[in-house]
């Protein structure tokens, strides 16, 4: 079970269930404890279908759990997004109307900023994103991976000090995925954020995370938390080092029978 | 659909048969009949011998528009999808086509075809047509070429392609054309007898007008109403059943 | 030469060919002189009827009578929409009424119109908006549905209220469907109101076809025809070009 260890937790789910009305209800979620700890970059693994969408909507304040309580900085969320909180979804979210400064800058003209630093922070997040020159694009004109930088750049000038990330990459082939989680990495250094990623891609979670919770099939309880131990200064490269092979190798060993379980198989 | 659902839709019929009743109080005797005194008229017409062979030369003429309006729809809207080049061409005019005010032609029509049932037929024909061939041709468009290159995996002739994997992969959206068409086709027919013609139940409609026979009028608009809504309703839920397995989506 | 140009190339040509082949078939006397007058004479005719300004006054009352129709269709269908997809239970009970409005002949209810409101615009108003106006309902009510979930998801994350969500992020992610419903009213308040004329008026364009038509005036008909034609396909066509442009950027080039 994942804790606090030593430090204040940044967000906490603390015996978490998540039920869908219906004849009989469908128990999606829990129960489940989490605990992150403020910086580090965490990532959910688990079977498809176990939940891991729900417990980011619970973690994000959009949507309460049944049983149990999530909270934010010390404060509860009670299915309200609270601030500081910044979320990429899996699906295409750029909003096809707005070009992609007017995409990135959308949150802060909402929130009534001043033109200025509108201007600086939407500038600031484009360059940081790679996406100086489709400034005046729209979305359609863009790849699949161009729009999910849109996204993230759209998340990232909010400076949230938390960020979650359901599945951003999974629409995404496997190289571009590889140069995305370098520039995930990138920005979770330099933001100092605490991030929170869910992903089928098992590399990907040993690649980039500090912590990797796995869950079991539904309803999705974390059954182990593997600490990969890799320094804050790391990249894609570290996919040839020997630790990464254990690391992927524990989850799927982890994984695997859940897998089977979720496709209703029995392990052998 | 759930009891509760059609106890909803059941209450908003009641609603309609209100605004009715309403109506009818507002603007009395001279233009409309209360809902009771129509359905008994209604019945009584349907009991009786005069209506039947009205309705016989509306449903004629109704039958081989209809039947001209699919055939010459899904054959056009075949070869217009395939034909890419004069699909490009033709499709906007086509699309013009159907938002022109077609009642207007209603006289060239009659000048071509003289009065009677095949000026009717024809007029059925202009409006549901255009619904049947757009569907279809839509339809032929957006075929995902993966079938076609799985049939060729599986070598079969062209013959069994169109019967075993066109012919299916288009019919769901035959029938949403022939649901609207069927709709058209009616309307094109019944508007056809109001103006030319001494049979069927528009000309029944435009003779109740005519001779202030309100009744008349009232009860013939309900029974074309409830024809062409039961009609509908059928064609609507084979619609459903081709297109979502049955399941309802609203 | 591209595609594009090719086509619209073979549509114009094969316009044109149309034109002459029905003005060689007049004029050859295959095609009766009662039954259809040659294209030309059709388009002098027309000519003649707008300079001479004997139609100004039924223009005008046709166009001022359809705007009208076409812009309380607009309003009220998007109004009742939003209203039906707010409320889920009404919606679904309402949803085979909707389904099965337009398999209604409609103008059999003109005569009925005409009784309620008197033999004036008002009748015409009304037929022009009870046709249009619920492809206006269906159009935002399937707009509404197609904003993606992620859409509103994002909109909670950036914590907007609910007008705001309205007005950035649901509104701007339903025009396409709007549109599509705007240029349908529009063309079904064209027809309703021209249909109206037509079966039960004593004025306006529709009106004036009908009399030229039942005064063996084949030339003036005809004349009156080409105009009211050209003018649904000019202003459908116009509204068409508009909603591309709005939306070109939107979709994928």
């Amino acid at each position: 079970m994942p804790d606090a260890g030593q430090g204040a937790a940044h967000a906490t789910l603390s015996g978490v269930v998540r039920r869908y009305p219906g004849n009989p209800p469908v128990h999606a979620l829990g129960p489940l404890d989490l605990a992150l700890r403020r910086g580090e970059f965490f990532s959910v693994v688990g079977p498809s279908g176990c939940g891991k969408s729900t417990l980011l909507d619970v973690l994000a304040g959009l949507s309460a759990p049944t049983e149990g309580s999530a909270s934010f900085e010390g404060a509860p969320l009670r299915g309200q997004v609270p601030d500081g909180i910044g979320v990429v979804f899996q699906e295409d979210a750029s909003f096809p109307w707005l070009t992609v400064a007017d995409n990135v800058a959308f949150g802060l003209r909402r929130a009534g900023a001043d033109a200025a630093e509108i201007a600086r922070r939407v500038a600031y997040a484009l360059d940081f994103m790679g996406l100086k020159d489709f400034a005046h694009a729209y979305p359609a004109q863009l790849s699949g991976g161009m729009r999910q930088r849109v996204c993230i750049a759209r998340t990232l000038v909010l400076r949230p000090r938390l960020i979650l990330l359901d599945e951003p990459f999974g629409a995404l082939d496997q190289q571009t995925r590889l140069l995305m989680g370098d520039e995930l990495l990138r920005l979770w250094r330099e933001t100092d954020a605490t991030v929170l990623l869910i992903t089928h891609a098992l590399d990907e979670a040993a690649m980039l995370s500090d912590r990797v919770g796995v869950m079991s099939a539904r309803p999705g309880r974390f059954i182990d938390t593997v600490e990969t131990g890799w320094p804050r200064e790391r990249d894609s490269r570290i996919v040839s080092e020997a630790a990464f092979g254990a690391i992927t190798a524990r989850l799927w060993s982890c994984l695997r029978g859940e897998s089977l379980k979720a496709l209703g198989r029995e392990a052998p | 659909m759930t009891r509760l659902h059609r106890a909803d839709t059941l209450l908003v019929i009641l609603g309609v048969l209100l605004v009715w009743q309403g109506v009818f109080a507002y603007a009395g005797s001279t233009a409309i009949t209360a809902p009771l005194a129509t359905f008994a008229y209604a019945w009584g017409l349907l009991a009786g011998n005069f209506i039947w062979p009205h309705v016989g030369a509306t449903m004629l003429a109704f039958a081989m528009a209809l039947a001209i309006s699919a055939v010459l729809g899904v054959a056009l809207g075949v070869v217009l999808g395939l034909r890419r080049f004069a699909g490009d061409v033709a499709e906007p005019l086509i699309a013009a086509f159907y938002t022109i005010p077609k009642v207007t032609l209603y006289p060239v029509m009659l000048l071509i075809f003289g009065l009677g049932l095949s000026a009717k037929v024809a007029f059925g024909v202009i409006h549901g047509t255009v619904p049947v061939l757009l569907f279809t041709l839509t339809a032929v468009k957006t075929l995902p070429s993966v079938y076609l290159r799985t049939a060729r995996t599986m070598r079969m002739p062209p013959r069994d392609v169109a019967r075993h994997i066109v012919l299916p992969a288009l019919v769901p959206e035959i029938v949403s054309g022939l649901r609207v068409g069927f709709a058209l086709t009616l309307l094109g027919v019944i508007i056809g007898e109001m103006f030319a013609s001494q049979r069927g139940l528009g000309f029944l409609i435009i003779n109740g007008i005519n001779s202030n026979n309100v009744p008349m009028t009232t009860s013939v608009t309900l029974i074309v109403v409830v024809f062409a809504v039961a009609a509908n309703g059928a064609l609507l839920a084979l619609d459903r059943q081709l297109h979502h397995g049955g399941r309802l989506r609203t | 030469m591209t595609r594009a140009h090719a086509v619209a190339a073979t549509r114009i040509g094969l316009l044109l060919a149309g034109f002459l082949a029905l003005e060689a078939l007049c004029r050859a006397g295959i095609i009766g002189k009662l039954v259809m007058i040659p294209p030309t004479a059709m388009v002098a005719e027309m000519t003649a009827l707008l300079a001479s300004g004997e139609i100004t006054g039924d223009i005008v009352r046709t166009f001022t009578t359809i705007a009208i129709a076409f812009a309380g269709a607009v309003a009220l269908g998007f109004v009742a929409g939003a209203a039906l997809h707010a409320a889920p239970r009404l919606r679904r009970a309402v949803d085979p009424l909707l389904a099965a409005y337009y398999a209604v002949p409609g103008f059999i209810f003109y005569p009925l119109l005409v009784a309620l409101f008197g033999l004036n615009v008002l009748p015409l108003i009304a037929i022009g908006l009870l046709f249009a106006a619920p492809a206006m309902v269906i159009a935002t009510l399937l707009g509404l549905d197609r904003v993606p979930p992620v859409l509103r998801k994002c909109a909670r994350v950036h914590r907007l209220g609910r007008a705001e969500t309205v007005l950035h992020v649901v509104l701007p992610a339903a025009m396409p469907a709007l549109f599509n419903g705007i240029r349908l009213a529009f063309a079904y308040a064209f027809i309703g109101v021209i249909a109206g004329e037509f079966i039960l008026s004593g004025g306006g364009l529709g009106y004036a076809i009908g009399y030229a038509y039942e005064s063996f005036e084949a030339t003036r008909m005809y004349g009156l025809l080409l105009f009211v034609l050209m003018m649904a396909v000019v202003l459908n066509g116009a509204l068409y070009v508009w909603e591309t442009r709005l939306l070109r950027r939107r979709t994928r080039a």
